[in-house]
C-alpha cells in the first residue's frame, strides 16, 4: 500500500437476512477505530457516499440466488484485491439453499400469487461457487470476534487466526458438560465448527450447526450414535443437518443419506 | 416534453437492497416507485414439513436485525395451537429480551442511519467527527440492548436461547441484577437523545394515517393484545387475515399491504405511541412531553423523536422487569403439538410482525404466513413520498433525491425481512 492510504472497505450484500454486515455496526467498542484504519468506501447499510473501486478488502454477505446476482459477483471480483465471504449465507447457501432440495418454481407458487413476476436460480449457491474467494468466515451470523480477527489479520497482511476444529474442542475448554452425553441431547457439536464459544451447550442446548461442518467431520458416525443411543429418527437426522448450512458439502451428502432411508425408492 | 427521471439504484442506511424511481413530466410527478429487490428466499415454502419447534430458529433467519420478532411471533403462534400456558416469569423474560431488541435496533435508526440526514451527513462516522459525544453515547447506549440479548438470548444476532415453552436456560436474579446500574444510565442517556432529536429541524408533514399495532389492557405493547388502529379496527390477532389483504406488485418481490377496502395502513413507532400513549411509563411520558410531542404523532419524519421515546421507555421496562424477577420453576413448560391452526403478532421495533401457522398431530407445519412490518408499510411509504415531492418539485435532483430517501428512511424499512421487498430513482419529463 503506497503510503498512507487507509484500505478501501467494501461491503456487499446477497441473499441474506442483513445480519452478518450488522455485525460490524455491533462492534459498538472498535467500530470507530475500524472506521479509522479502513476507509469504508461501500457499505449501503451504513452510508450513502459510495466510493468507486478497486477495493482493497471486499467483504460479501449473502447466497447467489438470481442471474443477475450470478453476473454481480464476477464484477465485485474484479474491483476486489481481498474478497472474503461472510456468513453462512456466503459460504453455504444459506437457509434460502433449502430449495435446492425442491423444487424451486413449486415454492414461487407457494410463497407468491404472480410467480411470474419473480426471477429466481433453481439453486442458492456460496460465493465461492462463482468467484475466488480469499477467505471464508462461517457463522449463522458469523462471530464478531472472528470478524474483527479476519480485519485485522487483513491489515497486517498475515493468516487469520480462526480454528477449523469442532464446538466440542471450545466447551471442553470452558468446561461445559457434555449435554449429549449427560443428558442425552441430541447435538452437532462434534461435527460442527467452533467459533461460537459453545455457545447452545452452555445454555443447555444441543449444537445446531450454525459454523458449518468442522474439517473432516464424521458425520455417518454421529447420526449412527443418534439413532443407537438417543432413538433418533432417518426424519429428525435429516432435518438436523438441513438448516443453515444444509448446502455445506459434508451435511448435503449426509442429509441426503437419510433422505433416502426416510422415503425409501 | 420534458422529462426527469431521478433514480436512487440501492438506497443506503437501510437494512436490505431497494430502489426508488420517480418520474416528472413537464412539472407533474407521473410515478413514484419504491422497489424492493431482495432475492426472495422462500421462508413459507420451506417451513412446510418442518418441525413446529424449529420454526422459531428458522424465521429468525429472515432478519439479522429484528430476529426476536420473529422468535416471539413463532412461539406464540406455536402455542396458541398447543394450549400452553406461560408462566409470569417467561412471559417477563419475553418482554425483558424484546426491550433489549428495540433499544438495540431503535438507536441503532436513530444515531447511525437517520440522525446523519438531519445533520447532513452520508453516515454516522462522518457525523462522529464533529459530534462525537452524540455518536460514542449513542454506541453505548446500543451496546446495553446488546448486552440483554446476550445475556437471555446467548448473542445479539440469532439469539439460541428462545425455545417453544421459554427459554433453554434463564437468569439468576444476580446475574439480572449485575445489569441495573448499566441501565440506569442507559434510562437517563436515552432521555438525553430525546432531547438531542427533539432540537432537529422538522419539516412540516402531518399526514393523515390509519396507524395500526397491538393494544393491550395494561401495558405498552410488545407480544399481546389486540389489533387495533385510528380509525375502528379492534379485533383479535386471529382475525388479521380478514382485515389486511396482500398484493402482488410486479415492482417488488415483497407483498403489498392494504386495509380490506380502505388502503394502506401505517405500522412501527408512531402508530404505537398515538394509539398506547397512556400506557407509557412515566419518564417515557416526561420524555415526550418535553419533546414537545403531542399525545399523536402524524408526522413521519419526528419517528426519530418517538423511537428515542420508547428506548425510554424499553430501559424504564427492563428495570421494572429485573426488580420483580422471581425466576421461573423450569425455564419452559412441555409443549405437546396437536393438530391446529395459530397466530402470533408481535410488535417488532418497526412495527407489528405477523405469523400464522398450520400444524398436524404430529407437529409437522402444513403451512405458513409470515408478514413483516415493512412490507405493511411500503404502500405508506410510496403514499408519502408522492405528498413530500410535489411540493418540492423545484429542488435540485441531487437534494430531492436525498430528502426522498430520508422520507423512506423514516420508515427504518428492514428490506431484507419484506422480501417476500429499496434503489431511486426520479425520472423527469
Amino acid at each position: 500500500m503506497p503510503g498512507k492510504r487507509r484500505p478501501k472497505l467494501a461491503v456487499w450484500k446477497f441473499a441474506s437476512c442483513d445480519g452478518c454486515q450488522l455485525s460490524l455496526l455491533d462492534c459498538e467498542d472498535e467500530l470507530l477505530d475500524v472506521a479509522g484504519a479502513l476507509d469504508i468506501a461501500y457499505f449501503p447499510e451504513a452510508t450513502r457516499s459510495v466510493q468507486p473501486g478497486p477495493y482493497d478488502l471486499s467483504l460479501v454477505e449473502g447466497s447467489i440466488t438470481t442471474p443477475h446476482d450470478a453476473e454481480r459477483i464476477h464484477q465485485i471480483r474484479r474491483d476486489s484485491r481481498q474478497l472474503i465471504s461472510i456468513g453462512a449465507c456466503a459460504t453455504a447457501g444459506g437457509i434460502q439453499a433449502l430449495r435446492n432440495f425442491k423444487d424451486v418454481r413449486e415454492f414461487t407458487r407457494i410463497v407468491y400469487a404472480s410467480p411470474q413476476y419473480i426471477e429466481t436460480l433453481r439453486r442458492s449457491t456460496p460465493i465461492a461457487e462463482h468467484v475466488r474467494v480469499d477467505f471464508e468466515l462461517r457463522g449463522c451470523p458469523i462471530a464478531k470476534h472472528q470478524l474483527i480477527e479476519v480485519i485485522s489479520a487483513f491489515l497486517n497482511g498475515r493468516k487469520p487466526n480462526v480454528p477449523t476444529y469442532s464446538v466440542c474442542q471450545e466447551c471442553k475448554r470452558q468446561g461445559v458438560v457434555c449435554v449429549m452425553v449427560a443428558h442425552g441431547t441430541p447435538c452437532l457439536g462434534p461435527v460442527t465448527q467452533a467459533g461460537c464459544g459453545a455457545l447452545c451447550p452452555s445454555y443447555h442446548r444441543g449444537c445446531y450447526a450454525c459454523f458449518g461442518p468442522k474439517e473432516t467431520p464424521n458425520i455417518p458416525a454421529l447420526s449412527q450414535w443418534r439413532r443407537e443411543r438417543l432413538g433418533a429418527s432417518d426424519l429428525e437426522i435429516l432435518r438436523s443437518l438441513r438448516t443453515f448450512n444444509a448446502a455445506a458439502a459434508e451435511f448435503e451428502r449426509e442429509s441426503i443419506r437419510h433422505e433416502h432411508q426416510n422415503h425409501p425408492g | 416534453m420534458s422529462t426527469r427521471i431521478i433514480q436512487v439504484d440501492t438506497i443506503a442506511r437501510v437494512e436490505g437492497e431497494g430502489a426508488l424511481r420517480i418520474q416528472i413530466s413537464d412539472g407533474k410527478l407521473e410515478d413514484v416507485k419504491l422497489r424492493i429487490f431482495e432475492p426472495p428466499r422462500f421462508f413459507e415454502a420451506f417451513l412446510r414439513g418442518r418441525d413446529f419447534t424449529e420454526a422459531p430458529d428458522i424465521t429468525a433467519r429472515i432478519c439479522g436485525i429484528c430476529p426476536v420478532a420473529y422468535l416471539m411471533g413463532a412461539v406464540h403462534a406455536m402455542e396458541m395451537i398447543c394450549g400452553a400456558v406461560i408462566p409470569r416469569p417467561i412471559r417477563d423474560l419475553r418482554r425483558l429480551i424484546y426491550c433489549g431488541e428495540w433499544i438495540e435496533s431503535h438507536i441503532l435508526h436513530m444515531a447511525m442511519l437517520h440522525a446523519p440526514d438531519f445533520l447532513g451527513y452520508p453516515d454516522a462516522i462522518a457525523m462522529a467527527k464533529d459530534h462525537p459525544d452524540v455518536v460514542k453515547k449513542a454506541l453505548r447506549v446500543k451496546k446495553l440492548g446488546n448486552d440483554i440479548m446476550v445475556l437471555l438470548g446467548g448473542r445479539e444476532i440469532h439469539p439460541i436461547n428462545v425455545r417453544v415453552g421459554g427459554f433453554y436456560k434463564v437468569p439468576t436474579k444476580e446475574q439480572l441484577r449485575r445489569l441495573k446500574p448499566d441501565l440506569q444510565w442507559g434510562l437517563e442517556a436515552a432521555m438525553e437523545m430525546v432531547r438531542f432529536a427533539s432540537q432537529l429541524n422538522f419539516q412540516d408533514f402531518e399526514q393523515d394515517y390509519e396507524f395500526v399495532c397491538l393494544r393491550h389492557p395494561d401495558e405498552y405493547p410488545f407480544n399481546e393484545g389486540m389489533m387495533v388502529s385510528n380509525k375502528g379496527i379492534e379485533v383479535p390477532i386471529s382475525a388479521y387475515d380478514t382485515v389486511l389483504v396482500e398484493e402482488h406488485v410486479p415492482h417488488s418481490t415483497a407483498l403489498h399491504s392494504r386495509i380490506r377496502g380502505r388502503g394502506a395502513c401505517h405500522v412501527g413507532p408512531l402508530a404505537r405511541y398515538t394509539m398506547n400513549h397512556e400506557k407509557l411509563t412515566p419518564l417515557a411520558k416526561t420524555s415526550a412531553r418535553e419533546a414537545g410531542l403531542a399525545e399523536i404523532c402524524c408526522n413521519p419524519f419526528k419517528s426519530i423523536i418517538v423511537r428515542g421515546v420508547e428506548v425510554v421507555f424499553a430501559f424504564e421496562e427492563a428495570l421494572r422487569l429485573i426488580d420483580e424477577y422471581e425466576p421461573p420453576d423450569r425455564p419452559f413448560i412441555p409443549v405437546t403439538p396437536r393438530a391446529g391452526t395459530g397466530y402470533g403478532c408481535t410488535e417488532a421495533p418497526r412495527g407489528i410482525c405477523y405469523h400464522r401457522y398450520t400444524i398436524d398431530d404430529a407437529g409437522a407445519i402444513q403451512d405458513a404466513k409470515i408478514v413483516s412490518p415493512t412490507a405493511v408499510n411500503q404502500s405508506t411509504i410510496e403514499k408519502d413520498l408522492w405528498h413530500f415531492i410535489e411540493p418540492n418539485m423545484d429542488l435540485p435532483d441531487d437534494r430531492l433525491q436525498w430528502e426522498c430517501e430520508q422520507a423512506i428512511r423514516n420508515y427504518d424499512p428492514c428490506i431484507s425481512c419484506s422480501a417476500h421487498f429499496l434503489k431511486l430513482e426520479v425520472v423527469r419529463q
